[in-house]
């Protein structure tokens, strides 16, 4: 297949479009690749913003995913601050902000997601209300909690990356209070055992975390707010940080009719319902094989993934898009590693390291099948999940249970 | 300051220079095929696997127990086998030769 005087055209540039142009380079296209982003930072990682971006002094570009030089040299052109507002499908063209057009043969969607911001009265105007999601968020973040001598800040919503932010501003000295809605943080992504250990991991290291509460307003007067819940408590704050979850960017798919249901619906090849048209990351809706299921996924694992999946088929090389899940989360000293999803479970068996500080595993299984771990500070655990995931290794629960027998004898083929 | 030959899978030597940072971000910086470090360097991933000579291998040490349980996820792991991003760039590596694993 030649494809020389072809134009492959990427939006988006995190993680999914960065490896999906790279990747179309290994893969063989000779022709033009255009990635275009909004953002104008060179590409950055993304993970690190609410970890350890937000606690030191780097400069953004420390976090690079590749450096300038490297798209230069791969003849990768970059448009960064450059936002589309539209595809034509008929005549194969994007339309970027400032009514300049391009024209592609093969076009990713690598468009993201985007925080949620809930309706709050009093929120938005409260002027001190930030999301989480790109470099210039955590910038105004750190701004603002570096202003201010012993800041308060207040975190609506106990999931990884509200807590993780957390960790990270605890570390800068912030006074932090985390309100949750549900009875228990981390209630849509992990077991009670899991949600606990992050609860008192929180606690012991001086973050405030209030369950069942249902933030209703707030309330800003002379430059001082007050986060208000259903409850009749309230909260005061000189930050508020919004980590409630992200929707899905798929606007430009949709308006332009591909098929999207809370993502943008691909086959295992990573191509929407426009031949011409991939899509990649957390964007997609997706057949996930190992779960049987189509699903929507927010890491890096899957961008990576899925970026080479479609940059091989853009290519002419047959690649099915095959793989485990798999996340982490970094909160002072403790890392968390995640491998595999627990959705529907309906066991779950906990694994406690001897002698060893907060070393243990939640092992999740549906009808006796391992559908994930959660593996904190036990990089053991999470690999031999993986692999028995992968493989469907025969695991005996009760020699998994038993923490004076070494991980690797509960497993066997 | 170190000078750190990388060999690719499909046998490319090249030499580059370093002088901070770890050697995954150095082979990133430097379009070392094979090292990708998706994860960023914070030790999640695997991506950034390669093989030390014996002598290096005692000179840099054993990998910690997280570097060595996550290196199992990689099907050609030996016994000098490191993950770049915890290796950081210093004098000590200067001459080394690394293999890219994958």
């Amino acid at each position: 297949m030649t494809n020389d005087d072809k134009t492959c055209v990427i939006v988006g540039a995190s993680h999914a479009g960065v490896n999906c142009s790279f990747a179309l380079r290994r893969e063989g296209w000779k022709g033009n690749i255009l990635l275009i982003d909004a953002d104008p930072h060179l590409p950055y990682h993304r993970p690190p913003l609410s970890k350890s971006f937000l606690k030191n002094a780097d400069h953004i570009d420390h976090y690079a995913l590749k450096p300038l030089e490297s798209y230069q040299r791969e003849n990768i052109t970059l448009q960064l601050g450059r936002k589309v507002i539209q595809i034509d499908r008929e005549n194969r063209v994007i339309v970027i902000e400032g009514n300049d057009q391009m024209k592609y043969d093969q076009l990713v969607l690598a468009t993201g997601a985007s925080a949620i911001i809930p309706y709050i009265p009093g929120l938005l105007s409260s002027d001190c209300c930030f999301a989480m999601r790109t470099a210039e968020d955590a910038f105004h973040i750190k701004a603002m909690v570096e202003n201010k001598s012993l800041p308060k800040v207040v975190v609506i919503g106990g999931g990884y990356i509200g807590l993780e932010i957390a960790a990270s501003l605890k570390h800068l000295g912030a006074e932090i209070t985390v309100l949750e809605k549900e009875d228990r943080i981390l209630s849509r992504v992990t077991s009670p055992y899991i949600s606990d250990f992050f609860m008192q991991l929180h606690g012991a290291n001086g973050v405030n975390i209030e369950t069942q509460k249902n933030v209703i307003e707030v309330e800003t007067f002379e430059g001082d707010s007050n986060v208000k819940c259903e409850d009749g408590s309230s909260y005061e704050a000189d930050v508020i940080i919004i980590g409630v979850g992200i929707q899905v960017n798929a606007t430009l798919a949709e308006q332009s009719g591909l098929a999207s249901r809370d993502g943008i619906v691909v086959d295992t090849s990573c191509r929407t319902s426009d031949e011409h048209i991939y899509a990649v990351g957390d964007c997609t809706r997706h057949y996930n094989p190992y779960y049987k299921e189509e699903l929507r996924l927010e890491c890096v694992q899957n961008a990576v993934d899925q970026a080479k999946v479609a940059a091989a088929n853009i290519c002419g090389i047959v690649l099915r898009y095959d793989a485990v899940p798999w996340f982490w989360s970094d909160q002072y000293d403790v890392k968390l590693q995640i491998a595999g999803l627990s959705k529907g479970y309906d066991e779950v068996m906990i694994r406690m390291e001897q002698g060893e500080n907060r070393k243990c595993s939640a092992w999740y299984f549906k009808d006796h099948r391992l559908l994930a771990v959660d593996a904190i500070n036990n990089a053991k655990a999470y690999v031999m999940g993986t692999k028995a995931i992968k493989s469907g290794l025969t695991i005996d629960k009760e020699k998994l249970k038993d923490a004076t027998i070494p991980i690797k004898e509960a497993f066997s083929r | 300051m170190a000078k750190i030959t990388f060999i690719t899978r499909d046998g490319e030597s090249k030499t580059v220079e370093g002088h901070s940072g770890s050697v995954m971000e150095l082979a990133v910086q430097n379009h070392i095929q094979g090292i990708d470090g998706d994860c960023g360097g914070v030790c999640s991933c695997a991506t950034c696997h390669v093989h030390l000579s014996p002598e290096d291998m005692e000179k840099l040490g054993q990998p910690s127990e997280i570097e060595a349980d996550m290196l199992e996820l990689e099907d050609n792991v030996s016994s000098y086998s490191r993950l770049s991003c915890q290796l950081d760039v210093s004098d000590e590596l200067d001459g080394m030769t690394l293999k890219v694993a994958n």
